[in-house]
């Protein structure tokens, strides 16, 4: 069992670890108040779009209408990354959800049943996770035309292998627990001991590191959509920002790094989105570490 | 013997998986009605007028199991359809943009793996000092960094600080003239390593200046990855019985870190090489798109956004059949280092 008491101390005690908490949750402060820190103009109905003064292609420097100044095609940059915060928050949730589901339902089924269940679903994920991530992502993404959606449905499908191996394993452990077998004996259903007694009993850990992995799904979204394969162009997506950026890394001759602001500032963002998550499961991991001594 | 058992129960798990490779590669292609999938195989206007005899030769109004078995066989004899962006059949593209991509991948294993060994063992051996600190810090951060993103920041500063000092691209146009010349013989398609067969001096200057940041940018956050497991590696062999013994009987420092922590420590560090594969497959897309240095990464990310279908499948046939392979390959040699692998299941 996973005792939240002695998880927050850890936390607490732990410099780095708080560095992670903060950073994170500035993050999810700032995805709260999007639509106060960034307004959407008045008469746009989606406020996920970037609004953009123009469409002249030359990006332009921060000014005090627009804080970070505009990139390629004249959409606000500033705009782009608060209101990019809250997307990069909802595909990481969105497909950390569902692989979670995914993983949990088909692991406990194989790890509960044994057996050849177990053989053919084991062998599934083989399948997946025989091509490296990013490439199946790709041709999933290509095969159903590049969108949003197929971003989603791409990484889904790439990641849920992955935990359906580890509660597996883990209920396997679990499985031939005295009190399963008394749950057996009494007659309960085969939903009800998985859900009622093998799952309360086997899943904490499973569930805090799928949601530390939210920073590793955004960084590959983004990877994605600066590949041109995610989000339709205007969208609020840090990759699809960096993406903007490519043609404006060289400045006009005598001033190389004239349009630093359409690099930088976006691939901070990123940067420093991932880096709170990671810091945060490095300490989680040592924390659920079962090798550490509880005092 | 044990190991032959092994071995010969690993290479037979190996054909359902290829099997399921292929079936999910032919399963996304389901996702395109017959006369999109047979435009596939269109390499010329003119034959759109024939899509029906295309539609009837590759089968794709036959029931599923039969059409699967006729894409297999075409799959077995090469044909994976044209490719749009390369302008030839998909298998010919594939050999033909390999070389480039070998070329990146010559350089930045060695540096992954050896750094990354190196790196991990010193802050192991200087845990809790300076040393530690730092390369832990970069590690993290070395690990969170958008590949995308540090590739731009490099062009940036190399390419556009610098005046072109370190240039996109795979050779520059003067240079490319004289490989593709009759008096530059290409034996391999690596340009620096036909460089150095020629006695070409500045191809090879030239193909270096170009391969430095492609480079860097593919092993940054490799090197993070295996430093990190290789300093905890390390830490776990440092604190086993063996090497207090070695320390007792007198063996100086460094002796006992290279000699007898290190050696013991690496034998983790190679069960991932399979995933540094998966994870430089990857790079290199992003990597080459960047730099537009034209390999297969970005032949596949040409191909995705043009949606080059028949391309971005055969791509993902090719590195899913290689990678598994390199994982058996990978598998059987960390089986014959350490035998509690081979007898895994009995063992416990």
């Amino acid at each position: 069992m996973i005792d939240l008491k002695f998880i927050w101390y850890q936390l607490r005690r732990n410099p780095v670890s708080l560095a992670g908490i903060v950073i994170v949750a500035m993050f999810a402060l700032i995805a709260l108040l999007a639509p106060i820190i960034a307004p959407t103009p008045a008469g746009q109905s989606n406020a996920y779009l970037i609004p953009r003064e123009g469409y002249s292609p030359v990006p332009q420097p921060p000014s005090w209408a627009h804080k970070f100044g505009t990139t390629q095609g004249e959409y606000d940059i500033y705009y782009g990354v608060i209101w990019g915060t809250r997307s990069a928050f909802k595909v990481g949730l969105a497909v950390i959800g569902a692989t979670l589901l995914l993983g949990i339902i088909l692991g406990s089924i194989a790890g509960y049943f044994g057996g050849i269940i177990d053989e053919i679903i084991m062998r599934i994920t083989d399948i997946f996770l025989a091509f490296p991530a990013l490439i199946l992502a790709m041709a999933v993404v290509a095969a159903l035309g590049p969108s949003l959606n197929s971003v989603l449905i791409a990484l889904i499908i790439v990641s849920w292998p992955a935990y359906a191996r580890v509660v597996r394993g883990d209920i396997l452990a679990i499985r031939e627990e005295d009190y399963v077998e008394a749950a057996r004996g009494v007659g309960a259903s085969h939903f009800r001991i998985i859900t009622r007694h093998i799952l309360p009993n086997s899943i904490y850990p499973v569930f805090i590191m799928a949601s530390l992995d939210i920073g590793a799904v955004v960084l590959s979204a983004a990877a994605l959509s600066f590949l041109g394969l995610g989000a339709p162009e205007g969208y609020a997506d840090w990759g699809q920002m960096i993406q903007f950026s490519r043609n404006w890394i060289v400045g006009p001759p005598g001033q190389p790094l004239a349009y630093w602001y359409t690099v930088v500032i976006p691939g901070l963002f990123i940067l420093f989105f991932v880096l709170g998550w990671n810091l945060l499961g490095d300490a989680f991991r040592d924390i659920l570490d079962p090798k550490l001594v509880k005092r | 013997m044990e190991l032959r058992a092994y071995v010969v129960r690993r290479v037979l798990l190996l054909v359902p998986v290829l099997f399921g490779v292929t079936l999910l590669i032919f399963g996304l292609l389901q996702l395109f009605t017959p006369i999109q999938r047979a435009s596939l195989y269109i390499s010329d206007p003119k034959q759109l007028a024939n899509l029906d005899q295309i539609i009837e030769r590759y089968g794709l109004n036959d029931p599923i199991w039969k059409q699967y078995w006729t894409w297999l066989n075409q799959v077995f004899h090469g044909n994976l359809g044209w490719s749009k962006v390369a302008s030839m059949p998909v298998d010919n593209a594939i050999w033909h943009f390999l070389p480039s991509t070998i070329e990146i991948v010559l350089f930045a294993a060695p540096l992954i793996i050896f750094g990354g060994i190196y790196l991990g063992s010193k802050a192991a051996a200087n845990k809790d000092r300076t040393v530690d600190h730092v390369t832990r810090v970069g590690a993290i951060i070395g690990w969170s960094l958008p590949t995308f993103w540090l590739g731009l920041m490099l062009l940036m500063v190399f390419y556009g600080f610098f005046h072109g000092l370190l240039p996109p691209e795979r050779l520059s146009t003067s240079m490319q003239l004289v490989v593709t010349s009759s008096g530059f013989h290409q034996y391999t398609h690596l340009n620096t390593v036909d460089a150095v067969l020629n006695g070409n001096i500045r191809v090879l200057g030239d193909a270096l200046r170009h391969l430095i940041l492609p480079v860097i940018t593919i092993s940054v956050v490799n090197i993070a990855f295996i430093m990190r497991l290789m300093r905890s590696s390390m830490l776990e062999s440092l604190g086993k019985g063996y090497i207090l013994t070695a320390r007792a009987k007198g063996l100086d420092e460094r002796t006992v870190v290279n000699k007898h922590a290190r050696r013991n420590a690496m034998i983790p560090v190679l069960t991932i090489s399979g995933y540094l594969l998966a994870s430089l497959a990857s790079g290199v897309v992003i990597t080459e798109t960047i730099f537009n240095y034209r390999g297969l990464g970005w032949l596949a990310w040409q191909s995705a956004v043009r949606l080059d279908i028949p391309t971005v499948l055969g791509f993902a046939l090719f590195t899913g059949v290689l990678f598994v392979l390199t994982n058996l390959v990978v598998d059987l040699l960390y089986a014959r280092i350490d035998p509690r692998v081979r007898l895994g299941g009995q063992a416990k």
